[in-house]
């Protein structure tokens, strides 16, 4: 995120607080005066790592510090999961089981390796899935089992969650 | 202590073995496999018995059935270890019932009559002021259910998952360190007798699912029967699934889970990283136990065998001997 301070020593600490306080994890701070801000302002870009609904939070402490939040980049896909198929994975149309999951929109499909040893042998894909929250990526799971039951097809969870 | 033994297979030979080999002063005083019986309250001659079978014949008297041995031998602890029935768990349910009724102890390796009557066997057996061990029920030698029932008495179990059937773990395990096909690899765990010619009860998953059945239900205070566990057996995994496995430094195990609170009850294959500790070669069993008190248990060991299998039914024999039978 970008953010928008005050030019004041201890400024950039201040902001930095609020991000500890909600169990957040900073990853990179950039700073730089831009000729386009008013000389008395200093632009922070924030790369940082929050727990699930805490942004709303970080935000209003933010404010609390009259500290201008002007950007919030992209949220990132921070829960992962990796499993494995084995079926008819092209003759079921593999395309249409990658896009039941990313048409949630809120967990997509980043990784697939497919292995199709024979023609009209089973074939196996191993699958990566990004979602923004766990409750995101169990109900992918639970499109997943179900266009596997319907599509007959074998589905490899891995032996601990994501 | 004296004891009857029906079934002289792999396990109750066993058995057998290691009372000549050591001395537990336990005396066999009536034993029968399916189609012969021997009573004999003087101490029944084991060598001269397993000579008898190893040569192909009947351990005893033809004129002697297992329902006889039951009802009219004298003993102080009956020892069912007769081949495993899911769907009725007779006739050893029968005789469990029968010697329980008789104020005898009851030690068994077989999952059918724990995993369809704990409840029913255990108030008999309270009724009756004796015990009802089976500690060889699950992953052979391993002491997990007295681990559970006597180590672990106070704490709670938030879950409990682990590699139940020595045969699905061998083939695994032979798919993921040579590429075989799963046909393969079942064909040599045959040739080996790790698995039997109908491998059904293995690698479908039914073996793992009722042990997750005997623990749930007399362990962990549910109340189910297979057909609540979801099972996936590993009949349909290919080489190349678990190839892109390996590719992340993972591999693929049958995993039997429980987690009480939230109604899991399932036998599937599952992607594990190589380095987890429910990673074992061959036939081995390998269980975690989450314990609230004790934080992470981990048991690895034999989960079947001759010897092995024994190992677990001696080990219920002396706990019965050490409290309840007097004079022994
Ligand atoms: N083997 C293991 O490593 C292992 C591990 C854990 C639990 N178990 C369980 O322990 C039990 C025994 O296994 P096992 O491997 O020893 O089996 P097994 O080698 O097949 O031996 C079974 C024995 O039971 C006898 N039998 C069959 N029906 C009988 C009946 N109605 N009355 C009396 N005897 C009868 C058989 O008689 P015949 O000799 O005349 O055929 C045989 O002697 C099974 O329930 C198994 O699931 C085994």
């Amino acid at each position: 995120m970008k953010l928008e301070m005050r030019d004041q020593p201890g400024q950039l600490v201040a902001a930095l607080k609020p991000i500890s306080a909600v169990g957040g994890n900073i990853i990179a701070v950039i700073h730089q005066r831009e000729t386009s801000t008013p000389a008395e302002t200093l632009d922070v870009q924030i790369v940082l790592e929050l727990p699930e609904g805490r942004l709303p939070n970080l935000l209003e402490l933010f404010r609390a510090q009259g500290i201008n939040v002007v950007r919030i980049g992209e949220e990132r896909l921070l829960y992962e999961c990796t499993l494995i198929m084995i079926g008819h994975l092209m003759h079921t149309d593999l395309s249409d089981t990658v896009d039941r999951i990313d048409r949630t929109g809120s967990a997509e499909v980043t990784e697939l390796s497919l292995v199709m040893p024979a023609i009209d042998t089973p074939s196996s894909a191993r699958i990566t899935i990004r979602s923004t929250t766990r409750a995101e990526m169990k109900k992918a799971m639970r499109i997943l089992r179900a266009v596997a039951k319907q599509k007959d097809l074998l589905i490899i969870e891995p032996l601990e969650d994501a | 202590m004296r004891i009857a033994i029906l079934g002289f297979g792999s396990v109750g030979r066993g058995i057998a073995r290691v009372l000549l080999a050591k001395d537990l002063g336990i005396a066999v005083t009536g034993l029968a496999d399916s189609k012969s019986g021997i009573i004999d309250a003087g101490g029944i001659d084991l060598a001269a018995a397993l000579a008898r079978k190893e040569g192909g014949g009947p351990c005893g008297n033809p004129g002697v059935s297992p329902a006889d041995v039951v009802a009219k031998a004298k003993y102080d602890v009956l020892v069912e270890v007769t081949p495993t029935n899911v769907e009725t768990g007779e006739p050893a349910l029968g005789h469990i019932r029968e010697a329980l009724r008789r104020h005898k102890h009851v030690v068994t390796s077989n999952k059918g009559p724990i995993a369809l009557d704990y409840p029913g066997l255990r108030a008999l057996a309270e009724a009756n002021g004796v015990l009802l061990k089976y500690e060889a029920t699950v992953c052979g030698a391993i002491p997990l259910i007295h681990a559970m029932q006597e180590g672990l008495a106070g704490n709670t179990i938030s879950r409990l998952y682990g590699v139940f059937n020595g045969t699905c773990n061998y083939i695994l395990t032979r798919m993921a360190a040579e590429g075989l096909t799963y046909e393969q690899a079942l064909a040599e765990a045959r040739e080996l007798g790790y698995a039997e010619a109908d491998p059904t009860y293995d690698v479908e998953g039914i073996d793992a699912g009722i042990k997750l059945v005997i623990l749930a239900n007399t362990i962990l205070d549910l109340s189910t029967t297979l057909d609540d566990v979801e099972r996936t057996g590993i009949t349909l995994l290919s080489p190349e699934a678990l190839q892109l496995a390996e590719d992340q430094d993972c591999t693929i195990r049958l995993i039997g889970e429980i987690i009480p609170d939230a109604g899991v009850l399932r036998v599937s294959p599952r992607i594990i990283p190589k380095t987890h500790p429910l990673v074992v070669e061959g036939t081995l069993n390998a269980v975690t136990v989450e314990a609230d008190l004790a934080g992470d248990l981990t048991f690895i060991g034999k989960g079947a065998g001759s010897t092995e299998t024994a190992s677990a039914v001696i080990g219920d024999l002396l706990y019965i001997r050490e409290r309840y039978v007097k004079g022994s």
